[in-house]
């Protein structure tokens, strides 16, 4: 099996009396593409906000590489290594897709903090923000703003910007949800290719299930803030335990 | 194979040169076209544009509703009426060297403070905190010469020419114009070349969407930090031109409505756009002249203005001007 990347010990959040994710030890392996899958409430996002630093642990730790990286600020997270993206798609919505994309470069590159350089004139960035657009064939679309695109290629969009920073480990929540049946596979598929050509280890949270057994190595199953399962798709599939919890007794 | 983004071709510098440079002709040569009073008008105007540039880094590309700009305005102008009544001092450029240090300590140490806070309480506190100001130059009249203000001659212009021996508004007119136009000049440069780079870009990031700010990598209080810097220090140079043209700085430039014209101005020009705060300052300046001029009821007349600025303009004279400039050319087109 492959190395863990990152590895959570005892990761937990309350919210009140709700244990939105509860004592969790996690981990993922360099290279693995694992989907994140539970009902409503179970604790997934909750899990992928508290990984990435959108909200703080009550307690536990969050490994990275072998380092706590559980009281780092979002930046020092990103710096690591770890991006992702989001169920509710958050985009620069009044600048255009090229910026939109420019900017995570121009961060990673630690170039934000120039005043009194043009940022149209770092060609380099332009051109690696351009080749991303059109990786996920946004490319025709680099002049709109991020505003004004289809739902479809806002969730895209939002992947391309967090892809951009590089990231060894990249958290998708959702990246295909209030997309029609007939647009999610594509998105899949782009995301897919991107991600697996670059070995990038990524974690993806869904509800679709065709989509969870077509792209994932490995499938965590979530339930009440804790892990109910994890195996392989067909394992998990098979898992009596899963079906009831997650899929209903319809399933069984 | 990569391509060059159309980015790149819009927003060409020696585009904005084909409409900028007509226009800096006609401010060289409407002093010689136009009678005195009617230059110092404009050099009133070109001052609050620094300001306004100032101010719409903060509200325009970041974001940030500042009602407490007249704090840096007055910072510049007082540190000015400081050095020449403690320090004796009559060079120009000493003037605004020292309203830059003036401005940036007074800036860091409140954009501390406020920049941990957006929306409303961002806004109240630089109002709270310009007021503070306000009360110590009304209290401490024995420093700062309390509501009878602070008397500035006529400066020295770069060690060599000097208003001393001419008449003074000729020298306003003539001499200090052109200082004027030089370094308004240089501030527009600047806050345009600011406003371009990757920093910029942070900065409208970080406007419209903080979450996904935070999550490229920007370290959002800082970015916020530095805009509020510089923002106060345009602001602390316009106020530092202003001292002369005047001849006096009193408590009324630090009080809360000096603010509030600030922000008149950006939305008279529209704040969504770079030249909106220069047309907005400079619109401004003439109107409330000859509303002062034509009727005591002036106050009345400008809020009117404002409000039919809001409910008809929202975009500014600017934005409008795009916006008709756009429609004319797709009837054009068909």
């Amino acid at each position: 099996m492959s190395p863990n990347l990152l590895e959570t010990v005892k990761l937990t959040k309350y919210f009140g009396d709700t244990h939105a994710v509860d004592k969790v030890d996690f981990t993922i392996g360099e290279g693995e593409v694992l989907a994140l899958i539970g009902s409503n409430g179970a604790g997934k996002t909750s899990l992928v906000n508290l990984i990435s630093g959108l909200i703080p642990a009550d307690s536990g730790q969050i490994l990275f590489r072998g380092q706590d990286v559980t009281r780092q600020p979002v930046h020092g997270r990103i710096e690591s290594g770890i991006a992702r993206s989001f169920q509710i798609v958050n985009l620069f919505d009044e600048l255009t897709l090229l910026d939109n994309v420019a900017l995570s470069i121009f961060s990673r590159e630690g170039m934000t903090r120039k005043l009194f350089s043009l940022a149209d004139h770092q060609t380099a960035v332009w051109k690696e923000a351009t080749d991303i657009l059109r990786q996920f064939g946004l490319e025709s679309k680099g002049q709109a703003l991020a505003g004004g695109i289809s739902q479809g290629e806002r969730k895209l969009l939002d992947v391309a910007v967090a892809y951009a920073l590089k990231p060894q480990l990249l958290f998708l929540d959702e990246p295909t949800s209030g997309v029609s049946t007939r647009e999610k596979a594509p998105i899949m598929d782009v995301i897919s290719s991107i991600v697996r050509s670059q070995k990038i280890t990524a974690v993806v949270i869904e509800h679709d299930m065709d989509i969870i057994f077509k792209y994932s190595d490995r499938i965590v199953v979530m339930h009440e803030g804790v892990i109910l399962a994890s195996g392989t798709p067909e394992e998990i599939r098979n898992n009596e335990t899963v079906k009831d919890a997650v899929f209903g007794p319809s399933h069984a | 194979m990569t391509t060059a983004p159309l980015a790149f071709e819009t927003r060409s510098p020696l585009r904005i040169l084909i409409w900028a440079a007509p226009i800096a002709v006609l401010l060289v040569v409407l002093p010689r076209a136009v009678d005195p009073y009617q230059t110092i008008l404009l050099a009133y105007g070109l001052v609050m544009a620094i300001a306004v540039l100032g101010f719409n880094l903060l509200l325009g590309y970041t974001g940030l509703l500042s009602f407490g700009h007249s704090a840096y305005f007055g910072v510049g102008a007082y540190a000015v009426a400081f050095m020449v009544k403690y320090l004796h001092v009559e060079s120009m450029e000493l003037f605004v060297l020292g309203a830059i240090g003036a401005s940036v300590l007074v800036t860091a140490l409140f954009g501390y403070v406020c920049v941990r806070y957006t929306k409303i309480f961002f806004s109240i506190l630089t109002l709270a905190l310009s007021q503070v100001l306000w009360s110590l130059a009304f209290k401490f009249f024995w420093v700062t010469g309390g509501t009878d203000g602070l008397r500035v001659p006529t400066p020295k212009l770069l060690g060599v020419v000097t208003g001393e021996s001419e008449d003074k508004i000729y020298f306003l007119a003539h001499g200090y114009y052109y200082y004027v136009l030089v370094i308004f000049t240089l501030c527009v440069a600047l806050m345009w070349l600011i406003v371009h780079s990757p920093f910029g870009k942070a900065l409208q990031a970080i406007r419209d969407n903080e979450t996904r700010a935070r999550f490229i990598g920007l370290r959002i209080r800082r970015y916020r930090l530095v805009a509020f810097l510089v923002s106060g220090v345009f602001t602390g140079i316009a106020g530092a031109l202003w001292v002369p043209l005047n001849g006096l700085t009193t408590p009324d430039i630090l009080y809360w409505p000096f603010s509030g014209e600030i922000v008149f101005m950006a939305v008279l020009g529209g704040f969504r756009n770079f030249t909106g705060p220069i047309v907005g300052a400079v619109i401004f300046n003439y109107l409330k002249s000859y509303a002062v001029g034509f009727t005591v009821y002036w106050q009345a007349f400008m809020g009117v203005i404002l409000v039919v600025l809001v409910m008809v303009l929202p975009t500014g004279v600017v934005g409008t001007a795009k916006l008709l400039g756009a429609y004319a050319r797709r009837r054009f087109a068909r």
